[in-house]
């Protein structure tokens, strides 16, 4: 038994260090995608979080200015996003694979003329980055089996920034569905004509959701860069915000079962990296490549078969006209 | 998608003033990029220049590199028409050079004659199968088809990671790459034609793929003006409820234009592969694909807008690693950042200078009449 449970209760750890880009990226894009814009882009502002983190946090050795750094790209990726789809009404999705391939292009190239790493930037400094956080009394419970070490393994130890990713869940849930800025949000996703008609702007609207969508993503970059490696590096999000989006459609739209699903994909992420050179019974060794796409693979399985049908929000992807 | 219904300007206004627009801003962004890199903008694009089109030799290698981008702005360009943003060229592109390499290793004792229809079958079909099931899993489980197609991409890398470490690997060899194809397998590069009939051509990889891809571009063409089928293929992309009525499945014509998608992009392993490495290597696709979805924007979707787009990047990238050398401070990524400006402003900001424009002429039809 024991030898089984603390190879288990590593897994759960390391799932959740795993599942914190996917939660806040999910939430990034919750919030867009129920005021109706499509946002392809959480790749990209990912990406670009990561970068500027590491940059800002390289240069000033402060992990904090690092994470604002983050969030104001994630932002400013945002205010693009919005420019071509709501002020231009452009097609959302070639906007988002705009934005990606625009970062996935800038980085590299800043990196390389500024830091002179090969489109690398090391974050050396141990200030700048996010330590782990042990919590309180989680050494004195290590020695309670079961509870005591569920708090010491699982609990304590993690990032703040995990820790932030967590809270995010219960604070979308609230604003999405128990303020007036949630209920209007929607509202523009599902009939913005309405919401129009009640004197408030879609346009608005639809601009703050991607500001805070933005910040979202650059917390999740950060993450990448400074928390949980020590640097960045070219294409790092590695797929991690389309994998957030199809936890997105997984969990319906919906904060809590949106993390669930992002805790199902960090889970095969972190089993994959777990089943690397370990031989399954059964099976003998599963070559690493095939491991490697196992969160891929499940990604489209989920997508083709057992979301059921899944209704997003009915104005979403198109360009709100006013005089129509 | 970004197919507008009917616009009030001119054919030469729509698909020339306008593309040039949007491509002017791009580069104007670009620019200011270059700036931030410490570098001067028109000296760079100078450099860029010269790489590109100075000798004819580099010529060469700019047409060389537009091939490919001629098969995969076409690849893009064909989902488009189904109403489908395909982002999953590169996967295709992939799987259809395994199916290439297969043939060439496999059966490279035939003549070339012989192995030349196989391996572009071979590809084909692979490349064609790829883009089918993201297709299939679109029009009729709903999956998105930018995600399942963005996943298939990772899931074709590490299967031909895998083929190419473990199954393909040249014997005794520590990088992942095939052994060279026998020489019947070589596509004829264009100067060794030359020198066949006394032409004095420069020493470039440019080889038989750049008249395939012409010939590709005219068939796109042809298929989607002339046929039955290209006409209800682009009246799904336009208007899937009017396809319906019309007694027109959106489905199955998805389903088909997925797998001609993937079928065109495979053909950059004709190129890369058959025509250049004369092996199967590791990246070969070397982001290729998702150049595609610049050119197919830039191009408008059309035939000859996609040869020019593509004959753009080629410049691009060939005068763009010119450049790299001559400018250490800019490294290639550069033309990524180019590629997505090209996006952001052709694609996605379309309407920018549209509404004026239009406006313009508006008033210029205005006075006469």
């Amino acid at each position: 038994m024991s030898d089984l449970w603390l190879p288990a209760l590593l897994l759960l750890d390391s799932t959740i260090r795993l599942a914190a880009p996917l939660i806040l990226a999910a939430l990034a894009g919750l919030f867009c995608e129920r005021a109706g814009i499509v946002n392809i882009a959480l790749e990209g502002k990912l990406l670009g979080g990561a970068f500027a983190a590491a940059a800002a946090a390289q240069l000033t050795g402060s992990a904090w200015i690092g994470l604002i750094a983050a969030m104001a790209f994630g932002w400013g990726l945002a205010m693009v996003h919005g420019f071509a789809t709501i002020t231009h009404r452009g097609d959302q999705v070639v906007s988002g694979m705009a934005l990606n391939i625009l970062v996935a292009g800038l980085g590299p190239v800043l990196a390389n003329a500024w830091f002179q790493q090969a489109g690398r930037i090391p974050v050396t400094a141990e200030a700048a980055r996010f330590p782990s956080l042990t919590l309180p009394f989680a050494e004195a419970a290590r020695s309670v089996p079961v509870v005591g070490q569920i708090y010491a393994e699982l609990l304590s130890g993690h990032n703040l920034l995990v820790y932030l990713a967590f809270l995010a869940v219960p604070l979308t849930f609230w604003v999405i569905w128990k303020t007036r800025f949630g209920l209007r949000l929607r509202a523009v996703g599902e009939n913005p004509a309405a919401v129009d008609t009640a004197g408030i702007s879609v346009p608005w609207m639809r601009y703050r959701a991607l500001m805070v969508s933005g910040a979202l993503c650059g917390i999740g970059g950060a993450y990448l860069s400074i928390a949980q490696n020590a640097g960045y590096l070219r294409d790092m999000s590695a797929g991690k915000g389309f994998l957030a989006l199809a936890a997105l459609i997984f969990g319906k739209w919906r904060p809590v079962p949106t993390l669930l699903a992002c805790l199902l994909f960090a889970f095969t992420d972190a089993l994959q990296i777990r089943l690397q050179g370990l031989p399954v019974p059964g099976i003998g060794e599963i070559p690493t490549q095939f491991v490697q796409a196992i969160p891929y693979v499940v990604t489209v399985v989920l997508l083709a078969g057992f979301v059921g049908r899944a209704v997003a929000p009915k104005a979403i992807g198109v360009p709100y006209v006013k005089d129509r | 998608m970004a197919m507008g219904g009917r616009s009030p300007l001119p054919a030469w206004a729509d698909y020339g003033l306008l593309p040039l627009l949007n491509l002017v801003v791009a580069f104007l962004i670009a620019g200011l990029v270059v700036l931030a890199l410490g570098e001067n903008p028109l000296e760079a694009s100078g450099y860029l220049v010269r790489g590109a089109f100075g000798s004819p030799e580099l010529l060469s290698w700019t047409l060389f590199y537009a091939t490919n981008f001629v098969f995969t702005g076409l690849a893009v360009a064909i989902a488009f028409h189904a109403g489908l943003f395909n982002i999953g060229a590169e996967g295709q592109a992939y799987i259809g050079g395994l199916g290439l390499t297969l043939v060439c290793l496999y059966l490279g004792d035939l003549p070339f004659f012989v192995i030349l229809p196989l391996a572009t079958i071979a590809a084909a079909a692979f490349g064609a199968a790829w883009g089918f099931i993201p297709g299939w899993l679109q029009a009729r489980r709903g999956s998105h088809i930018v995600i399942t197609t963005i996943m298939f991409n990772f899931i074709a890398a590490s299967i031909m990671t895998y083929l190419l470490v473990y199954v393909l690997i040249r014997p005794g060899s520590s990088s992942p790459e095939t052994v060279t194809f026998a020489e019947n397998a070589w596509m004829p590069q264009l100067w060794q034609l030359g020198a066949a009939i006394g032409l004095d051509l420069p020493r470039a990889p440019l080889n038989l793929s750049f008249f395939w891809a012409l010939v590709c571009t005219l068939l796109f063409s042809l298929f989607l003006s002339r046929t039955r089928a290209g006409f209800e293929l682009r009246v799904v992309g336009r208007n899937d409820q009017a396809a319906i009525y019309a007694g027109i499945s959106p489905a199955r014509w998805q389903m088909i234009a997925m797998a001609l998608s993937g079928a065109l992009a495979s053909f950059i392993a004709l190129n890369e592969v058959m025509g250049s490495h004369h092996r199967l290597l590791l990246n070969f696709t070397g982001g290729y694909g998702f150049v595609g979805i610049a050119v197919a924007l830039m191009g408008r979707n059309h035939p000859i807008g996609i040869l020019l787009a593509a004959l753009l990047f080629g410049a691009l990238y060939q005068g763009g690693s010119e450049l790299a050398f001559d400018m250490p401070a800019i490294n290639k990524d550069m033309v990524v950042v180019v590629q997505g400006l090209v996006i952001l402003f052709a694609g996605a900001l379309e309407h920018f200078f549209r509404p004026s424009l239009e406006a313009l002429f508006r008033r210029r039809r205005a006075v006469p009449a």
